[in-house]
């Protein structure tokens, strides 16, 4: 069975659950992305910017003095941070510009938690010379001054979002609003795998990348396969980038990491497929943190990119059918994450990816030595730093 | 046939256009909401959109966004809305649709909530984020139920979509006089009509137009091209306006009345 299917499920998750304005749009726009998808010359221009503008491939590097601190663990580090703009983010921004470029669209919308998303959107838009506007919630204008000043520098609005919890899940609501008023001339660059189908299958292709890359380079360095997989998850672009070129490849593991805040017993978190029951959010069918009348709940996490009380459809149909599992570190590990690869790499790496870094050490515990591990490296840490000077 | 068809049933013979009410439950309270809804029956508003408080709703715009939000901090819930409508039964026959988004429904259980609505007394369901192709379990237990469920054609649905879009619906079908969020202004009467006309050439339900109308003279043109018209930001302004002032059931029948006699 083809994933997701014609109408964009994942099993019993994903699909299209929008206003009728957008519907014809996203028919539209699945169309087109399955047309592109095999087309030679765009897969060759999107591999093109890939190379020679974002700066793949990005290197898989032996983290040893990591793995000689974790004992048991061989990590090796997939270095997304290297990419322009600092995350793995560009890699589905240039890929839907080019879509929306052929599509005729002049204007550019994203949302954006902690400002990577909004940052490689503007990016993306300011190559082109297209129209920007970024949707970011006021609290997170706030915890990512820098950010909002970057893409403020490469010519996009940024548009500071006052309703609701003032995250991420209220500007995505906001970008909604206004592509369903603009639908004709705007494209909405989605900067995870959520959203309505096609969405979830269009970042999870312009992120595959990203597992196409670690894949073969572990293969060229190591002959076999890893023996896990782990990443971040919020709303779980790149974990699925890093995860899905492995689906087949049943012997190794993957580990989706969320973010448990300030505990899994209180409702301040994000892990949403550690606590959330299946709902319908932001036009699909995944899990979701709500209350007991089907209201949305208010995630929170130290690193803003992961406190989004949805999830995409894949990592849930992954965690159901049991390819993936899905843990949670909560705010204090993730700080000591950060630390901890600061120091022993010299990498300071984004408060989100660090939640990954925190579970390695659970992770060591249980395996035997010489267990191997891919560790996604999503982003570097330059954006937090001010955060976490405040916080240590 | 339920309270909806009955109504439109009604019109027809009468020669009428119905004029279709939104407010949104629980704002400011539910012993209000329900004293709305009997004064507009008196009012000669025809049907009742009652709107369920969600936490993201993002086809509204920012009149009925803060309604919601005004519901929701009362602790408004389906549960309490369905109370809210039992009650006014025992008083009213006046149709009721709730407009709710997908997630307090589904939440709910989707056979559970129509059950728990054909007990209270609502006759049809408006779920803006639930297009057809993914409504196959709700519209089977809807329907099953004799509980209406209307589905939206927008200007940007392609003619191929408009016919299972009307199969579809029940009550009627709820057009879209403009590409946006509710409460916005810039509709446009010649493109709405023709929109209008074209899903009518494929059914012989009902078709009523809703999104940024807030005056009579809007209702009224409208109204000479759709089987009904439907306001909503433009009531819940005058609710919030109205909020804490004694008159405010009275002053907020007043506005609707001057909508309604305009259809």
């Amino acid at each position: 069975m083809a994933l997701p299917d014609k109408q964009g499920h994942f099993g019993e998750f994903g699909g299209r659950y929008v206003p009728e304005t957008l519907m014809t749009l996203l028919i539209d726009l699945e169309k087109q992305f399955n047309a592109l998808r095999r087309n030679k010359a765009f897969r060759d221009e999107f591999a093109f910017y890939l190379k020679e503008y974002a700066g793949r491939p990005t290197n898989l590097y032996l983290a040893e003095r990591l793995s000689r601190h974790l004992r048991t663990l061989k990590v090796y580090l997939k270095r997304e941070d290297l990419l322009h703009t600092g995350a793995h983010k560009i890699n589905n921004t240039l890929g839907q510009i080019l879509v929306a470029r052929r599509m005729g669209k002049t204007r550019i919308i994203a949302e954006t938690g902690a400002g990577q998303h909004g940052v490689a959107a503007a990016t993306a838009a300011a190559l082109f010379g297209l129209e920007c506007v970024i949707y970011m919630g006021a609290e997170d204008i706030r915890r990512q001054s820098l950010n909002v000043f970057r893409m403020k520098l490469l010519g996009a609005k940024v548009i500071p979002v006052t309703s609701g919890s003032q995250t991420l899940k209220d500007a995505m609501n906001e970008a909604i609003r206004d592509w369903v008023t603009h639908v004709r001339e705007t494209f909405y660059i989605i900067g995870s795998v959520a959203g309505p189908h096609p969405y979830p299958l269009m970042v999870r292709e312009f992120q595959a990348v990203i597992g196409v890359e670690a894949r073969k380079q572990f293969l060229a360095k190591e002959r076999k396969l890893p023996d896990h997989l782990v990443a971040c998850v919020g709303g779980g672009s790149n974990a699925m980038g890093l995860f899905h070129a492995f689906y087949k490849d049943k012997g190794v593991g993957m580990i989706g990491v969320e973010a448990a805040g300030k505990g899994l017993n209180t409702h301040e978190h994000s892990a949403t497929l550690s606590k959330g029951p299946v709902g319908v959010m932001h036009g699909s069918k995944s899990n979701l943190l709500q209350d007991k009348d089907g209201q949305v709940q208010v995630a929170h996490s130290v690193a803003a990119g992961l406190d989004y009380p949805g999830v995409g459809p894949e990592h849930a149909y992954y965690q159901k059918t049991g390819r993936a599992q899905y843990v949670a570190v909560d705010d204090k590990a993730a700080i000591r994450g950060f630390k901890m690869l600061s120091r022993l790499e010299g990498i300071i790496p984004a408060l989100e990816t660090a939640h990954v870094l925190a579970y390695l050490e659970t992770l060591a515990r249980k395996s035997k030595k010489g267990t191997t591990v891919i560790v996604n490296l999503s982003g570097r840490g330059d954006k937090d730093v001010n955060q976490i000077q405040q916080l240590i | 046939m339920n309270r909806i068809d009955r109504k439109f049933e009604q019109l027809k013979e009468q020669g009428k256009k119905a004029f279709i009410a939104f407010i949104t439950a629980g704002d400011p309270n539910l012993k209000v909401t329900g004293e709305l809804v009997l004064a507009f029956e008196k009012a000669g508003v025809d049907i009742v959109e009652l709107g369920v408080p969600f936490s993201d709703p993002m086809a509204d715009g920012p009149v009925i966004q803060a309604s919601s939000q005004r519901a929701l901090d009362q602790g408004i819930s389906l549960s309490k809305i369905f109370d809210c409508v039992r009650r006014i039964r025992q008083r009213s026959d006046i149709p009721i649709a709730l407009m709710t988004y997908y997630n307090p429904v589904f939440h709910f259980g989707q056979e559970n909530a129509v059950k728990a609505a054909v007990k209270a007394g609502v006759d049809g369901f408006i779920i803006p984020d639930l297009p057809c192709e993914e409504a196959g379990d709700w519209i089977k237990y809807a329907k099953k139920a004799n509980i209406s469920t209307v589905f939206f054609v927008a200007p940007t649905t392609l003619p191929a979509r408009i016919k299972p879009i009307a199969h579809g619906s029940n009550g009627f079908i709820y057009y879209v006089s403009l590409t946006g969020v509710t409460g916005a202004k810039q509709n446009l009467l010649k493109e709405a009509a023709a929109g209008i006309r074209r899903v009518r050439r494929m059914t012989q339900k009902p078709v009523c137009v809703g999104f940024g109308i807030s005056t009579p003279a809007q209702v009224r043109a409208f109204s000479r091209v759709a089987d009904g018209v439907i306001v909503g930001s433009a009531i819940v302004r005058a609710i919030e306006k109205n909020t804490g002032q004694r008159d405010l059931v009275k002053n907020v029948v007043r506005f609707v009345r001057n909508l309604s006699c305009a259809v």
